[in-house]
């Protein structure tokens, strides 16, 4: 199977990259030979196993609902790009 | 051509667990900007959501009450889109394998009748930041992040496309925010945003069974803007087909201050949100006695409450619908009947008077002045003819006023009712005596001036003459007069 540019784009669209036309033909190739790969597995028939929704056979991991502050009320600061008016500030997102 | 409108919807309810869906930091409102994260809900590297086990609790517990079935193998996903109210740039949802499917709730329309809406599935989730934009808080160019509401536990309940109009859309969301209510699980303020809505709308030619294409309505946050919202969809798709238009599959955000919907395309370039299964979440099972153990904490629901105050205390379905919206108004009035008192008059005090003051003063029932027990006195009082009915309308408003029982406002106020026909009569004599001429006109054919006289007695005694005996007396001396 092969992508297309426009694939490629559109992925890169969503990861939030921004692609040069060389790298975008340099991906091209490579996420298409990966998939390919990846593609192997069709060969299996699979028609009677379980599809696998975690690669762990674990269940059932709770926490009771109990509330505790394990975190001073000013540390989300600590690693924020930029804070304004005691808020995260990001780039505005909606115009007017 | 006339249309017929399509509507469904998904409705948003935050849980009032005490701490997040996935790690420890509170879930409950009003606390200072951004106070209440930690890296679990701030989606720092590394972190490891736990899931916390009163949600998944509370899922089932509502999945019941509305007849889903529940699901023995669920599984968490992630929705991945990048928006600065969600730090890690997906959110943990749930797609394949919900908690809940299927299931639905019974509607009355305004004509009596009775409708179900049928449930698709309900599933658990954490929910998103809040945003303030430009100069809303700060400089034009930024947008302000308010991380508190990470991760709050929420339920998602959509509906099948079954509601026809927004009228069946607001009874749908009564109906539903009635039994999250009941059940305990949300606190469902719609002011503070524990109540959220979202409408798919369409609209397709009467009488057809192909749906038209859908709009979705975003940003409802009252049941009138709801309403109108959702009119204002109808309105404009049939407008636009009958231009010639279609109609696109979108987003619109609802302004309530303009009265119209607008379309989001701008804004969410190609909705892509590429689930998957949660790697950090294992898979949830559930077990029969799990599920047994939360029917079992199930408490009466709003449709079999209703049932039982008409059966056991001969309530009107009016009544009995009003009374049982709220289980604490329910809970109130059958408090009020252990005073004794005859259920209709409780219920007609009820649904005049008490649900009057709570609304205008934004109380719960519990915090009425008026206590059940005070409310019962009061019936009493005018069952066993110590004040008539007109007094009490008094006695009620002192009791608001001063919050004392209405037995000692009674007798402090003397206005024990005169039951007594002597004393009576001497008034209804006097009364007769010094107004020859409407007694003539009365006596002329004019027997509707019989009000006016009752009146007059009534002014007299000072509301205190039992009206069904002044009446009697008047038009027995009227005749001989």
């Amino acid at each position: 199977m092969s992508l297309t540019e426009e694939d490629v784009r559109r992925v890169a669209t969503l990861a939030r990259l921004e692609l040069s036309v060389e790298e975008t033909q340099k991906f091209r190739g490579q996420l298409s030979s990966i998939i390919d790969y990846i593609g192997q597995l069709n060969e299996l028939d699979t028609n009677d196993v379980e599809p696998t929704s975690h690669a762990l056979d674990l269940k059932n991991a709770f926490r009771e609902d109990v509330c505790e502050r394990k975190f001073d009320k000013e540390s989300w600061k600590s690693n924020a790009p930029q804070t304004g008016h005691g808020h995260f500030r990001v780039p505005r997102v909606i115009e007017e | 051509m006339d249309y017929t409108a399509v509507i469904g919807l998904e409705v948003h309810t935050q849980l009032s667990t005490e701490s997040k869906i996935f790690c420890s930091c509170s879930a409950g409102f009003g606390a200072e900007v951004n106070a209440n994260t930690c890296p679990v809900c701030l989606g720092m590297p590394g972190m490891l959501p736990v899931l916390n086990k009163e949600v998944v609790s509370r899922g089932i517990k509502l999945g019941l009450a509305v007849g889903s079935s529940i699901a023995r193998t669920s599984i968490f996903a992630r929705k991945n889109y990048f928006y600065p109210d969600l730090p890690k740039g997906y959110q943990i949802s749930q797609y394949e394998l919900p908690i809940c499917e299927g299931g639905g709730l019974e509607i009355t329309l305004s004509d009596g009748s009775r409708k179900r809406i049928a449930l698709t599935r309900i599933h658990m989730e954490e929910d998103a930041g809040k945003l303030i934009h430009g100069q809303n808080l700060g400089h034009p160019d930024s947008s302000y992040v308010d991380l508190n509401r990470t991760g709050v536990p929420l339920l998602e309940i959509v509906s099948e496309p079954e509601l026809r109009s927004s009228e069946e859309a607001k009874l749908y969301l009564e109906k539903l925010k009635t039994i999250l209510e009941y059940l305990g699980v949300s606190d469902c303020n719609m002011e503070e945003g524990s109540l959220r809505c979202d409408a798919n709308v369409s609209v397709m030619p009467k009488g057809s069974d192909t749906f038209g294409t859908r709009a979705e309505v975003k940003n409802m946050n009252s049941f009138r803007y709801l309403q109108k919202a959702i009119d204002y969809e109808i309105e404009r798709q049939i407008a636009l087909i009958e231009e010639g238009g279609v109609v696109v599959q979108e987003s619109r955000l609802y302004n309530p201050d303009r009265n119209v919907t607008i379309s989001m395309r701008s804004k969410e370039e190609a909705h892509d949100y590429r689930y998957f299964p949660d790697p950090d979440l294992v898979t949830l099972e559930v077990s029969d006695e799990w599920v047994e153990d939360v029917r079992n904490s199930l408490p009466e629901l709003p449709d079999a409450k209703r049932t039982r105050f008409m059966e056991r205390y001969s309530l009107p379905l009016y009544d009995a619908d009003v009374l049982t919206k709220s289980r604490d108004v329910a809970d109130y009035f059958e408090e009020a009947l252990k005073t004794g008192g005859a259920p209709k008059t409780i219920s007609n005090w009820i649904m005049g008077d008490i649900l009057r003051i709570i609304n205008e003063r934004s109380l719960t029932p519990a915090q009425c002045p008026i206590t059940p027990v005070m409310l019962g006195e009061l019936v009493s009082l005018i069952e066993n003819k110590t004040i008539s009915g007109k007094i009490a309308k008094t006695v009620m408003e002192e009791m608001e006023k001063s919050g004392k029982n209405p037995k000692a406002i009674v007798e402090e106020k003397g206005l024990v009712q005169i039951t007594d026909s002597s004393a009576i009569e001497t008034e209804v004599d006097k009364i007769i005596d010094c107004n020859p001429g409407q007694v003539a006109a009365y006596k002329g054919g004019k027997e509707q001036l019989i009000g006016w006289f009752v009146g007059q007695v009534m002014k007299a005694t000072r509301g205190k003459a039992n009206p069904g005996v002044v009446n009697e007396l008047l038009k027995e001396k009227l005749d001989k007069a």
